[in-house]
């Protein structure tokens, strides 16, 4: 401190005049970087419509919501996004029903139970769960949870919705378990003693009276896990057969949005053609559902802050 | 009234035991997932594996296009993203007024870390290749995830600055220092280690991301390096090797595991251990300084 106290008198005085210049300066490239991102936003939406309007021309936006079958690339192709939908629907439930009975029990453990050196073992543990590349995660599925699944199941077939469901929601308990323990570790001290006081057990405080407080926090990483599973690509495309399947049948191939634009980048579909230009079509769909979810998130998130 | 008391007490100490048994699930089953790795990927694990290149025959194929490929990419998305990430952090921390334009960059950054990884893939598609015209090359990937790391590296050193107290500031301003004196004598040096924290995950996510790669085509079968950035002539540095088709260790593992034959699947887990390695060091090196920083500091 005392060293930075020096060099920063020398800066002092050797700023003679045009400080003020300097000064506004910076700061207008500091606010030019923070401008930036905004920027990313705006170009991800702009180059999205762009490339995508070529579909829209040729296909109408009622046939793609609506339409049943995917098949783009067979000779008569069909342009309906469902089985798209309805396989990351299947495989985002499967994910969220795994992640957040795990996540909500891993955030009421660390915020009501553990003491503080089992939670400085347990949470740097999550954070390198979340650190595993998700291309790994979908060897795991493919060539691990899935062979082990069919031990169970015999009629799994070798690609399908259950395996990378069951892996990805082990992926997002991370996000959910931490975001649920911020908001649950935010609810003031004197609400849990009062709880305490009337002879409730940590159980019973953690239910009643720090769930429902951190409830708006609890929804936060509940959408955020959603959101991820619906974005998340490797997991699926590796381990769910990129089928375009209208099914609910988590035992059979299905494909997902990623899963379809990673198929198509894969091919030799060229640039220009109405087929290429499908990857950007259900890339704003892809786009617009996070969006939706990540701002009511942010929402959410920020109610809770405020409250206490 | 008893009974009921007894019973839950009884509750009260089962949900101990589950939330520390799922914890410990947690644990083995990276584990074991690492131990799979591990086991069916050993005896690829040869020095020659690192100095090879892909190949149709799996007991051939190497990794070394994809490490190197791998290692240029995240220079660029280092130098590209960590820039602009602190400037910005550092202005929504230090000097933004509280206005709605702020607080449409403050939803805007939270949107950006949760748009999924292939849409920023999209974007470069649009904006790198056909645009501007940079080819599927190093550079298009490097800034492709420059972007996506970008909001992480914002976070992080907005996290950073927000832990010191305002007293510092005061202090500063008291000496007669201008903002961005207290910025640049106080502020950064402060903050330095949680920046280069959150400089680390961002890095690190880049490293094993995969799906952004393969929408700009990071092809997956490069048998030949980069150009190199030295020359022996004036002016000894190159940038041919900004414009060279790519591939990275995720993509390669990703061609490897969907190919059907067994061989691959070993080359695949041999080229994940490496992966995994890598990734948990950066993050493992990333917790550890928080967890010293926080504990060194103490305001």
């Amino acid at each position: 401190m005392p060293d930075n106290l020096r060099e920063q008198k020398r800066a002092v005085n050797f700023s003679g005049p045009g400080k003020h210049l300097k000064e506004k300066f910076i700061e207008w490239i500091l606010f030019v970087c923070a401008l930036f991102s905004v920027g990313i936003t705006i170009s991800i939406v702009v180059v999205l419509f762009w490339q995508g309007i070529d579909f829209f021309k040729v296909v109408p936006i009622i046939i793609f919501l609506t339409g049943t079958v995917w098949t783009p690339l067979f000779a008569n192709p069909q342009y309906g996004v469902l089985p798209l939908l309805v396989g990351t629907l299947l495989v985002t439930s499967i994910a969220v029903v795994v992640a957040l009975p795990i996540g909500l029990v891993i955030a009421i453990y660390l915020s009501e139970y553990a003491n503080k050196r089992l939670r400085e073992i347990i949470k740097p543990v999550l954070e390198l769960l979340a650190a595993i590349p998700t291309v790994v995660y979908g060897y795991f599925a493919l060539l691990f949870v899935t062979p082990l699944l069919q031990k169970i199941i015999p009629e799994l077939s070798g690609f399908n919705a259950l395996s990378p469901g069951i892996v990805m929601g082990i992926m997002i308990v991370p996000y959910v378990s931490s975001i649920s323990e911020d908001a649950m570790s935010s609810v003031p001290m004197y609400i849990k003693e009062g709880s305490y006081a009337l002879g409730a057990t940590r159980f019973q405080t953690a239910i009643k009276v720090v769930v429902p407080a951190s409830f708006s926090g609890i929804a936060a990483a509940f959408i955020i896990g959603v959101s991820r599973a619906i974005g998340e690509t490797m997991v699926v495309a590796i381990a769910a057969g990129m089928m375009p399947n209208l099914t609910v049948n988590p035992l059979e191939p299905i494909e997902t949005f990623t899963a379809y634009i990673v198929q198509i980048s894969l091919g030799d579909v060229p640039h220009g053609t109405l087929e290429y230009s499908t990857i950007f079509a259900v890339g704003i769909v892809l786009f617009f559902i996070t969006l939706g979810l990540n701002v009511v998130s942010f929402f959410l998130t920020r109610r809770y802050r405020e409250r206490y | 009234m008893e009974s009921g008391i007894k019973r839950s007490e009884y509750v009260d100490i089962i949900f101990g035991f589950l939330g520390l048994f799922i914890c410990f699930a947690l644990l083995s089953i990276i584990a074991i997932l690492l131990g799979d790795l591990i086991i069916t990927g050993w005896p690829r694990l040869t020095p020659k594996f690192f100095l090879s290149f892909p190949s149709r025959f799996p007991e051939q194929a190497g990794i070394l296009s994809a490490w190197v490929g791998s290692l240029l990419v995240i220079f660029i998305t280092a130098i590209s993203a960590v820039p602009i990430g602190v400037c910005a952090g550092i202005y929504l921390e230090e000097y933004a007024p509280k206005n709605w334009l702020t607080n449409i960059l403050e939803i805007n950054i939270a949107n950006l870390a949760g748009v999924p990884s292939i849409i920023y893939g999209l974007l470069a598609l649009g904006l790198f290749v056909y645009m501007l015209n940079f080819g599927e090359s190093i550079l298009t990937g490097g800034l492709t995830l420059g972007l996506m790391i970008l909001p992480i590296i914002i976070m992080a050193t907005r996290e950073a600055i927000r832990t010191i107290p305002q007293d510092i500031r005061e202090a500063s301003y008291a000496c007669g220092a201008t903002k961005w004196q207290t910025v640049r004598w106080h502020i950064l040096p402060y903050s330095m280690g949680g920046i280069l924290t959150g400089m680390i995950i961002g890095v690190s996510r880049a490293f094993g991301e995969t799906a952004p790669l393969v929408t700009i085509g990071a092809l997956t079968y490069i048998a030949f390096l980069p150009s190199s950035p030295f020359e022996p002539q004036f002016p000894f540095i190159s940038f041919k090797w900004l414009f060279d088709a790519f591939t990275v260790l995720p993509v390669q593992i990703f061609n490897w595991v969907s190919r059907p034959q067994k061989g691959f699947h070993i080359n695949s887990a041999a080229a994940a251990v490496v992966l995994m390695a890598l990734a948990l060091m950066m993050n493992a090196t990333a917790i550890y300084l928080r967890y010293r920083i926080r504990r060194k500091i103490k305001w």
